[in-house]
Formats: C-alpha cells, structure tokens, sequence
C-alpha cells in the first residue's frame, strides 16, 4: 500500500500511469468498441479528422476507419512491445545467470556470445531475422527480443557475481543441492530486482522497433500497426498529414508513458537501493 | 581411540594480495574423533574460515588431504560429493546471509530431507515439526519467513538444518559470535545436548577463548595461516605457549578474572 502511495508521488509517474492505463483501455476495449474488422472500408476515402462523428479521426487513402485502426494498432504494439520484453528479459536473466554462476569457460563462451550479438546493432538483427524468416506476429516478437536480451544478460551476470560468495550459497551447496537448482531456484530470483528495472527501457525500445519493422512493410500483414498506419500515411502526407501525425502522436506518447511509468516503478520501490 | 571422523594434513592455501602469493592456510594437520570438539583459534584473518571452507570442498586446496569417516573426501566429486554431504554440514556466523532472503523455515528444513530422499512429500512437514522441536523451537514456526524470526531463532534454525541429515560433523564457523550473550549460552547448550544424544563432532571455530573453553575439548590455535600450538583446551587457556596463545588469552578479560 505505502508502495503505491510513493508510486504516486511524483507528477511524472502519474502521467505515465495515466497514459498506459489509457493505451491498456484502448487495447482491450478496441474488439468490443470496433467488432468488425479495423482493415474493412468504413466510409469515403480520406475524411478528415472531426467531421464525421461516427468516424471521429476521419478515414484513411482506402476509407478505413482510423479510430478503430489506432484502437486495435494499440493492442499490436502493447502485445508486441510486452511479449518481446518479457521474452528478452527471459533470455537474459538465464544467460547471465548460467554465465556468472558458472564462471570459467561457460562464462568465456556465454560472454563472447553476447558481446557478438551487442556489436550488431539491435534494428539490423531484428530486419535481417524478420527478412529472412517471413513477417508474422511470433517472428516479430523473436525478432526485437534477439537484438534486447543482452542488455539484462549483462546486469544479471553482474549480480550473479556477487550473490554466488553471499552464505547461503555456499550453505546450499553443503546440503548437497544441484548446481542448477542453486542457480535458478537460489540465484536467479534475487538477482531479478535490476534486471526488472531494466524493462520499461526495454518495453518502450520494443514497442518502437516494432513500429520501425512495420513501417518498412515488415510487420505482420494481418494485423493494424501504427508503424504500418505511419507508412500508409506517408503516400499522402501533403494532402492529409493527419494519417501519419495520429499514430506518430500515439506512438510517442505510449514510449513516454511507458518510461515514465517504469522509473515511478523504480523509484518508489526497493529496487533503486538495490542497484546503487 | 576410535578412528578420527576428520583427519586433515598438511593442508595449504594460497591467495594473491598485491600480485604475491601469501598463504592464507599453511601446512594445517589435525583430527577430529568422534563426538569430540575440536576448536579453531585464532586472530581475525589467521585462516580459520578459509580452514572450513577447505574442509567442506567450498574451495579447492593448493596441497593436502582431507579425509572424512575414513575415504578420501577430496577424490570425491559430483553425485558422490553432493550425497557424502549429508554426514558432513555446517553452520554459518551471521544467521541471516546464511539464507536465501525469500526462504520460508519450511523451505530450508525441506531442502536437505529432499535432496537425501530422507522423507516423501507427504512425510516432510511432520519430519519439519519434530525438528523444530528437536532445537527448542515451536512447530508453527515452519510457516514464518526467514526475515521474521529473531537471530537466535535463526541460528536454531540453522542447527535444525544441519542435523536434519544426521551428520557425524558439523563446522560452526563463528556460529555463537553474532548473538547476543543470554541466547549464546542456550545454544551452546543446544549444541551440547545434541553432541552428547547424536554423537556428532563439531568443528568449532571462534576467536572468543571463554567460549571455547566453555564447549571444546582441544583447541588449535591459528597465527597467520599456520598452527601455533595445540592441546586439550583447558590446558591450552590456562597456560599458552604461544605469542599468539598468550596474546588472546590476555585479550579475553573474563579468563583473566576467573583464573586462580
Ligand atoms: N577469496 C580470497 N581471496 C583473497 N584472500 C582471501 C580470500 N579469502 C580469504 N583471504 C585472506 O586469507 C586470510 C585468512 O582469511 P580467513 O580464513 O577468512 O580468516 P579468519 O576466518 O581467521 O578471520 C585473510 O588474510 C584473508 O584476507
Ligand atoms: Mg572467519
């Protein structure tokens, strides 16, 4: 409870809480609000913005309803940009452990691996993997989240390091206990705090190299994107500007949010004297 | 005499400080028989914890042998290892790093009955109660989480886990100095009442001679990695040999006054 009060005390926190609350509402409610298919013809094409109150951000180059494709593009983005973190927070945190705990020649391999991976530059990694294996929602996911795990592979080995000389380490190991029951069941768990602290970081890059994937026409096909809503806007920039400024707007706005929102988190919780 | 439950000799380590080498265990030898305490002495940094956790196979020594109830522990490894620990725990000094910080006393006491297949699942919980009784503790402390209960609970929790494997030695390294004196004198006498019913031998470090004096029956004294001297522990506090003998036996007051 006293967690949240001190969650709530900073305007930036709130501002981000307000702003992923609004993005949550949106991607939940955009199949109750909008059934039908957001790809279908909604009405005439290019209607600006506020003039049809039944179409309140107007229609796009082929007449689609551009509320319901920001409303459903929400859901792509928050699914993608959790899923993706959550799996390279994953990735990384076992890396880093197996990579500390262990120490000696798995360390060497498993360190060598991850500086390889940070030398390429994570968008390349994610274009070339989508490229190569075919855009579809799982792809992408994969895809962000080989170029993010590094990143919380490094800062879990690091805490690793200095957990395995803690006592109870080495009381695990005179009761007998497997080496890898140590690390996961031991270890890893309280070495998660400033891997976790690294998320909102890592959720606001996804949702951004996700948009960045569809806006090059690799992002699923099927599904509405703001960074796919950002492309389409751009053959008609000049005459209607608002096709590509209203999911720019969102997607702006959902990157602050989440960072915002993640360092109320940090700051309001024990993690920020763990990492210091 | 029966054979030695631990028998340690020539026992060295080296560490690096300043890109020398310096030894931080040289050329240890002792024994231990069974349901016999032997004592560590020594001054902060003359190598007693290092002795422990050579003893232990938490490091590796540079040269000597270490053989416990009888083999050779050192050839051990692996699977071998792991299940030869049941007869052979330890106790830490400060009750609280000794466990994982999100562990409940249930959890810690369930840990070595299953890794030994000592108890079935269903079995566990009963064999937890009888030992939380077993070290003065209540049965319902099993649900509280380790960060609750008091240092002295936590330590009894930690002799609770070491016994729970029936062990012939246990290593208590500096296991009574973090407590407060009222609750030290109870679990040396915990410590006692399980030597004399269970037959366990102790390996009893502490740099406090009233203590030692108090439970062990040989006392080793440590300077700087090597042995100063040896013998039964009372003969050894009442009349040191060594700079480093008479050194701590002046430094402890209470000795003083209660000596003749
Ligand atoms: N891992 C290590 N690396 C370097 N030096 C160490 C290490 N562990 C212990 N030492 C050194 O070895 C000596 C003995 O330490 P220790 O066995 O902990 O002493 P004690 O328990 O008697 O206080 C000390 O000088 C200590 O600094
Ligand atoms: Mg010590």
């Amino acid at each position: 409870m006293s967690r949240l009060w001190r969650f709530f005390r900073t305007p930036e926190a709130i501002a981000g809480a307000l702003i992923l609350a609004l993005l949550v509402a949106m991607a939940v409610a955009a199949p109750l609000i909008f059934p039908g298919d957001p790809q279908a013809i909604a009405g005439p094409a290019l209607l600006p913005p506020f003039q049809d109150w039944s179409l309140p951000l107007g229609t796009d180059r082929l007449g689609r309803d551009v509320t319901a494709e920001l409303f459903h593009g929400a859901r792509t983005s928050l699914a993608v940009g959790l899923a993706a973190a959550a799996a390279a927070l994953f990735i990384g945190a076992v890396v880093g452990t197996l990579a500390g705990f262990a120490g000696g020649l798995v360390d060497e391999v498993l360190m060598r691996v991850t500086d390889a991976f940070q030398t390429v530059p994570s968008f390349l990694l994610a274009l070339a993997f989508v490229s190569i294996v075919g855009p579809s929602l799982g792809v992408v996911v994969g895809a962000i989240a080989l170029g993010a795990w590094t990143g919380p592979a490094r800062v879990a080995r690091a805490e690793v390091l200095s957990i395995r000389e803690r006592d109870y380490v080495a009381g695990a190991r005179v009761i007998g206990m497997y080496p890898l029951e140590i690390a996961f069941r031991e270890v890893l768990p309280n070495a998660l705090p400033p891997v976790l602290a690294l998320s909102s970081v890592i959720v606001a890059a996804a949702i951004l190299t996700e948009a960045a994937l569809s806006f090059l026409g690799l992002g699923d096909p099927n599904r509405v994107t703001w960074g796919g809503m950002i492309a389409e806007g751009r053959a008609v920039l000049r005459t209607a500007p608002f096709l590509s400024i209203v999911p720019g707007i969102a997607l702006v706005l959902t990157v602050l949010g989440v960072y915002l929102a993640g360092e109320g988190v940090v700051e309001s919780s024990a993690v920020r004297r763990s990492l210091s | 005499m029966n054979a030695p439950v631990l028998a340690v000799s020539n026992l060295a380590k080296h560490y690096r400080r300043g890109g020398q080498p310096f030894p931080a265990v040289d050329d240890v030898s002792f024994s231990i028989g069974p349901a016999e305490t032997l004592a560590l002495a020594g001054p902060s940094g003359s190598g007693k914890s290092t002795i422990a956790r050579l003893v232990l196979r938490l490091i590796e020594p540079d040269v000597g042998r270490v053989e416990f109830e009888g083999a050779d522990f050192l050839a051990l490894s692996g699977a071998a290892l792991r299940a030869r620990r049941a007869r052979f725990q330890m106790v830490f000094q400060d009750p609280l790093s000794a466990f994982n910080p999100r562990a409940t006393v249930a959890r810690v006491l369930d840990d070595p009955l299953r890794i030994h297949g000592l108890a079935s699942r269903t079995e566990r919980p009963r064999r937890i109660a009888a030992l939380l009784e077993r070290v003065g503790l209540e049965a319902g402390l099993a649900v509280r989480a380790i960060h609750e209960i008091s240092g002295g609970q936590r330590q009894r929790v930690a002799i609770a886990r070491a016994i729970a494997t029936r062990p012939s030695l246990i290593v208590l390294d500096e296991a009574v100095s973090a407590l407060d004196v009222s609750v030290r004198g109870q679990i040396l006498k915990l410590l006692l009442d399980l030597q004399r019913q269970e037959r366990i031998a102790y390996l009893f470090i502490s740099h406090d001679l009233g203590v030692i004096r108090a439970v062990a029956h040989r006392v080793v004294i440590l300077d700087a990695g090597r042995i100063a001297e040896s013998g039964e522990a009372r003969a050894v506090i009442a009349n040191p040999q060594s700079a480093i003998g008479k050194a701590l036996v002046a430094a402890t007051p209470r000795l003083n006054r209660t000596r003749p």
